[in-house]
């Protein structure tokens, strides 16, 4: 694998990616409810970025996880690990029944609900504890520099998560060393466990915040938009390990819960199970918001 | 049998924080690849100094953000690189206590992180002391712990970590201390301790500088109590070499531990551990940093104080025995 050339977006990509994501939404709640656990929340908010990533725009085949040349993404929040369970397996390399099977069972365990990368060979980093990606980001993107690799390094965050104080001893220390192959994503959702980001510890104005650690920073104003998505990542430039520059945060802003309606923007579907006859108003929500985007594509 | 010592000759100093940097140094020089990250406190004068110079391309500042560094240490390591990450021992236990078990153990990283002043050896006060750290490593699956008796068996250290793919620590104190070794003409490997000085009364298990001074308090008990002590170099803390516990239980009876950290939670508390999960019924007495913040002072005073220096290990060995 070489450096990806990314074509600009179409509106038939778009909707591809699009179908890909509402199939991503289908399986996320259709393994968390036979599992019995998940953060619903944040990994709805986080699908559309996430989908177009591992569809689109990293260089990744869920088949060839080590492969020495592949993108790096790391996910900082990895009690959203189901979303990309979910990516991996519509991808290919999981059926559901062998996730749910395998999901957290003492010591034949392959998933779990933090994500472990000795266990799923896809998962980048082991995490689950807050405040880890960044960090680890940076030393990827530097041994990218040491090596003049031309793999990139993408790493998301949540947004309440940026409170813990090593993300911004990262984002000092990539400011520092002017990370050219280092892209940040903060999934801008708005809420925590107990409530909104700006009363429970409030991190605006994160822009500016970013911009004067010496970050690039760009904002999607709906994250849950594939189009504003593809055309943020689009206008990106290209990962570069060898030039310095400054690294690149995008500020997602999402939707916690987003598409299915009784949990979109409601606190309450930050972590647990779900019931039958909610999983089922679930999926007709799915439904019914898949049917009405689709009306509007002509 | 015991190997060959220094300690009834001259002092030969030795300077354990300094030598990591030259081993470093001298590794660099040899064509061996591999990554180093540090914080705010490395002399330019020093080796290691040397080295950040001598090689920038592979040679990390972070300055004073411990669990930015550590957490960079994995990423690094995570992308195939091998990394030495230099942090002072205080506040990479303490304060990067979550990236040490994360990012470094539990995702089983090729990181040695070396953690320098341990002990009291950094002077300053209980901000500055490292003495909680053993605890903190014990608990901590996945991690390889070793405390390098002098300089020589630190640059052992440094360089025979490269053969072992495991996350790993090396505590280094900062204070400059005779060599333990007349030469490198011995085996070191992880995980196998040594007898430094033979003995048959009582055992004094110990690592780091305090190898030494048991040593030196060995040869007072000798002198002045008609005490055969032998002395145990434990330069791995974890994975603990519970036979060489168990042997010297067996053929001497009696167990005293001595360290630069608290006694609750490290060495002592190990060798203790050992001891008791297999039936000891023989004396046992750990020396080290009492259950408070220390007393402020120089840091040969302060071990005196607490009674870890020679004459004070002696005393408290002859003490138990008389018991």
């Amino acid at each position: 694998m070489s450096r990806k050339t990314i074509a600009p977006i179409d509106m038939a990509t778009v909707h591809q990616l699009e179908e890909d994501c509402y199939k991503v939404r289908k399986k996320l709640l259709t393994l968390v409810y036979n599992i019995g656990l998940g953060h619903l929340g944040g990994e709805l908010s986080m699908v559309e970025m996430a989908g177009a990533l591992h569809y689109r725009y990293l260089n990744f085949n869920v088949l060839d996880p080590h492969n020495p040349e592949r993108d790096r993404f790391i996910l900082s929040k990895g009690h959203c690990s189901e979303t990309l369970y979910s990516i991996f397996s519509e991808l290919g390399a999981y059926s559901l029944e062998y996730m749910v099977e395998n999901f957290e069972c003492l010591d034949k365990s392959k998933f779990g609900m933090h994500t472990n990368r000795k266990y799923c060979p896809q998962i980048e980093v082991s995490a689950g504890s807050l405040g880890h990606g960044l960090p680890i980001a940076v030393g990827m993107a530097l041994a990218g520099r040491k090596q003049k690799a031309d793999w990139s390094v993408t790493v998301m965050t949540g947004d309440g998560e940026l409170e813990e104080g090593s993300n911004w001893e990262a984002l000092m220390s990539a400011g520092h060393y002017e990370l050219g192959n280092l892209r940040l994503i903060v999934d801008r959702n708005m809420l925590q466990m107990t409530g909104p980001t700006a009363t429970v510890m409030n991190i605006d104005p994160l822009d500016k915040k970013l911009e004067a650690f010496g970050w690039d920073v760009r904002v999607i104003k709906d994250g849950n938009d594939m189009l504003q998505v593809c055309q943020a990542l689009d206008a990106l430039p290209t990962p570069d390990s060898q030039t310095r520059r400054k690294p690149i945060a995008i500020i997602n802003c999402t939707e916690k819960g987003h598409d299915v309606d009784f949990m979109a923007g409601n606190v309450k579907w930050h972590g647990g199970g779900i019931a039958k006859a909610q999983y089922e108003e679930a999926m007709e929500s799915l439904e019914k918001n898949w049917k009405e985007r689709q009306s509007k594509w002509q | 049998m015991a190997v060959n010592t220094t300690f009834d000759f001259d002092q030969m100093l030795s300077n354990a924080r300094e030598a990591y940097g030259e081993e470093l140094l001298r590794m660099a020089d040899d064509g061996l690849d591999f990554v180093f990250t540090y914080s705010d406190n490395v002399a330019p004068s020093s080796s290691a100094g040397k080295l950040i110079a001598k090689y920038p391309e592979r040679c990390f500042n972070f300055g004073i953000a411990e669990p930015g560094q550590v957490g960079a240490a994995a990423g690094l390591a995570l992308a195939g690189e091998v990394v030495y990450s230099q942090v002072m021992g205080p506040f990479l236990s303490l304060r990067s206590a979550d990236q040490i078990h994360t990012d470094i153990a539990y995702n089983d990283v090729n990181v040695r992180l070396i953690g320098t002043h341990a002990g009291v050896t950094a002077g300053g006060g209980p901000t500055h002391n490292c003495i909680a750290d053993l605890a903190l490593y014990r608990a901590i699956p996945n991690l390889t712990v070793v405390v390098p008796a002098d300089a020589a068996q630190c640059c052992q250290a440094i360089r025979t970590c490269l053969t072992v793919d495991v996350p790993m620590v090396l505590r280094i104190d900062g204070a400059v201390d005779p060599a333990v070794y007349a030469d490198n003409d011995y085996e070191f490997e992880f995980g196998k301790a040594i007898e430094v000085l033979e003995g048959t009364d009582v055992t004094i298990i110990s690592a780091g500088s305090p190898v030494y001074w048991s040593m030196m308090g060995a040869k007072k008990l000798k002198e002045e109590y008609g005490i055969s002590a032998r002395v145990i170099d434990m330069h791995t803390i974890k994975p603990l070499d519970t036979e060489m516990i168990l042997k010297c239980a067996r053929e001497t009876g009696n167990i005293v531990t001595v360290e630069e950290h608290s006694i609750n939670g490290g060495l002592g508390s190990a060798v203790a551990e050992c001891l008791m999960a297999n039936g000891f019924s023989g004396k046992c007495k750990r020396i080290g940093m009492p259950d408070e913040f220390a007393v402020l002072g120089e840091t040969d005073a302060i071990y005196a104080y607490y009674g870890m220096d020679p004459a004070g290990i002696a005393k408290t060995t002859a003490e138990m025995l008389k018991k």
